[in-house]
């Protein structure tokens, strides 16, 4: 069983600032990690491979640096790790980048993509189904667990806002993983030292049979027309008390407000 | 492709619990608001509901404010299926050139949209939170859509200038729906749908409910929030709110932690929520949690840190901790419940 997981390299942004007199986003020294539910997703590829044996076959599209990333993924377990790096891949949406991923995931042999389902940068969750349809695959998103494989089919968990479905689909498919589908393993020493012997796959613009006009930041549809970070008003009262007359305080605003039955 | 072709605001709407769903009635509202903002370009506000349902739901969707209902029926479509749905609303995209197209941010919405997008190779905008029309040129339909990017910290207007449909989706809980109205005239447009020839190779094998405990705090009229600084000490909220007839809500950082489920989560990455009464506990007010709550009518801080940003967006404020406080309020409301008179 081949199975390719699509990941992204991602600023942690629960680690980022704004600055606050120019109101734009401090991005230095943000620290990048592996985005959380495509993390995964690697870990649901993994136990795939442990189970019935599989080869897993990283893909990440992006700059130069997220070899490092690559990097860890091999110390967790991955066979191949491929990366996508071309200035004329740079800047496009979800829909050009879905093209680009689809243009390469053509060239290779696949059972099953597993793909988080939204990185925290964008939050989108897009690329996964847009790459499903661009390979003309079908698609589970949101999938929380995988109950079973065969050759042929997949049955997995999908949870939606106040419940589960329990959904087969045929393979090979695509599905995105949500970040409590499961908990990734560490990195073993062993896979740290080989991690550095194997070799990152590198795919440019010319290594693809592509067009040009559907890629990138000149091919997407979506253009950022400007951002801006929210400006927060102080307006409210605050107020230093002791703990009995906050509570106190607190009670009678809400009886103010009508808020506490008599 | 004629851009000019291309007309009308569209809106999905989702059924659930055999109801349209609160997030796709809410957009009826805000296509309905776009239009009558722009009485120029003569947009109509068309409802696209996909199944097979009783006619009074077909009615909600004009009396929530379409001007035309596009109903494609089949009495086979049980359930949803992104292969279905996808090329049935192609159909339609190609047979009557909407030139905007609005779907909720749910997880049908976000399973569908993408798809559809990608079919007709055009634009998609993900989770928006805002939509205007472009401000420079009183007489254009292209649409100015805001959203948040980095956890809330970053937002972003996105706008498609090339592709047409000029496709969405957007939050629930965020834009306003309007009150029913049921003597609304609007057309109805009932179309029978053949779906023999649509491969379908995904299906439901079983549906199961999330455990009983699962809250909806979209629902609650007050709501007491916790954050990571709560830590193992959410017994003492959930005292606090069950006096207070009140649900538990949380920031991220908490439920990332495991310290309460994802369900309670507030936030930009959780649910969006504007109940009447917000009482922040030890949240410090990461963009990405105001995201969820900034809209409650009376938001009440708790927080140690005097400089917490929480307190910016709070009608009132208390430095002090929580973890004390909140007894004393449980306290508090049991005497005052208690009282002779």
């Amino acid at each position: 069983m081949n199975i390719l997981v699509l990941l992204k390299q991602v600023p942690d942004t629960t680690e980022m600032q704004i600055d606050k007199e120019t109101g734009t986003l401090i991005r230095a020294g943000v620290p990048t990690i592996t985005n959380p539910d495509d993390l995964a997703g690697m870990e649901m590829a993994l136990r795939l491979k442990d189970s019935y044996g599989a080869n897993v076959t990283c893909i990440t599209m992006g700059p130069p640096q997220a070899r490092n990333m690559l990097r860890e993924l091999y110390s967790m377990g991955a066979d191949n790790c491929v990366l996508l790096s071309d200035m004329k891949f740079s800047g496009a949406d979800t829909w050009a980048t879905s093209n680009t991923l689809a243009a390469y995931i053509k060239t290779v042999d696949y059972d099953l993509i597993i793909a988080g389902r939204q990185a925290i940068d964008g939050d989108t969750a897009q690329v996964g189904p847009q790459t499903a349809e661009k390979l003309n695959l079908p698609q589970v998103t949101y999938v929380d667990d995988i109950i079973d494989i065969s050759k042929e089919r997949i049955i997995v968990k999908k949870a939606l806002e106040n419940n589960y479905e329990i959904i087969e689909s045929s393979l090979p498919c695509v599905i995105t993983t949500l970040s409590t589908a499961a908990k990734p393993r560490y990195m073993t020493v062993k896979g740290i030292s080989d991690a550095f012997t194997k070799e990152i796959k590198q795919v440019s613009f010319d290594d693809l049979e592509i067009d040009p006009t559907i890629i990138g930041l000149k091919g997407s549809p979506t253009k950022v027309k400007k951002t801006f970070t929210k400006e927060v008003h102080k307006n409210s009262d605050v107020l230093h008390l002791d703990g009995k007359t906050s509570a106190r305080k607190i009670v009678e605003t809400l009886l103010d407000l009508n808020f506490i039955g008599k | 492709m004629n851009i000019a072709d291309y007309k009308d605001i569209y809106v999905f709407c989702e059924v659930k619990d055999g109801k349209i769903h609160d997030s796709s009635l809410e957009l009826l509202g805000e296509a309905s608001r776009l239009v009558n903002n722009r009485p120029s370009l003569g947009y109509k506000v068309v409802g696209l509901i996909i199944g097979n349902y009783d006619e009074h739901l077909i009615d909600d969707i004009g009396y929530f404010g379409a001007d035309k209902v596009i109903y494609l029926k089949n009495e086979g479509i049980n359930h949803y299926s992104t292969e279905i749905f996808t090329s049935l609303f192609m159909d339609v995209i190609n047979n009557d050139k909407p030139d905007i197209i609005l779907v909720p941010a749910t997880v049908l919405g976000r399973d569908l949209a993408p798809r559809v997008a990608a079919r007709c190779d055009t634009g998609l905008t993900a989770d928006a939170t805002k939509l205007d029309f472009d401000p420079e040129n009183l007489e254009s339909p292209l649409l100015y859509v805001t959203r948040p990017a980095f956890g809330g910290n970053l937002f972003g207007t996105i706008i498609n200038e090339t592709k047409r449909p000029q496709m969405t989706t957007i939050r629930p809980g965020v834009m306003e729906k309007l009150k029913k109205h049921t003597g609304r005239q609007f057309i109805k447009d009932i179309r029978n749908v053949d779906i023999s020839t649509i491969k379908d190779s995904v299906k439901v094998l079983e549906v199961l409910q999330k455990d009983h405990m699962a809250v909806d705090i979209t629902k609650a009229d007050i709501i007491v929030s916790g954050g990571r600084g709560i830590g193992d000490n959410f017994h003492i909220l959930e005292e606090c709110a069950k006096m207070m007839g009140a649900e538990v809500g949380a920031s991220r950082g908490a439920v990332d932690k495991g310290y309460i489920k994802k369900d309670h989560q507030v936030g930009q990455t959780g649910k969006t929520v504007r109940p009447k009464v917000y009482i922040a506990c030890g949240i410090s007010g990461a963009v990405q949690h105001l995201a969820g709550m900034e809209k409650s009518d009376y938001i009440i801080a708790i927080n140690k840190d005097p400089e917490a940003a929480i307190f910016g967006v709070a009608n009132i404020g208390f430095v002090g901790d929580a973890l004390e406080i909140l007894p004393l309020i449980t306290e508090e409301i049991k005497r005052y419940r208690e009282r002779p008179f």
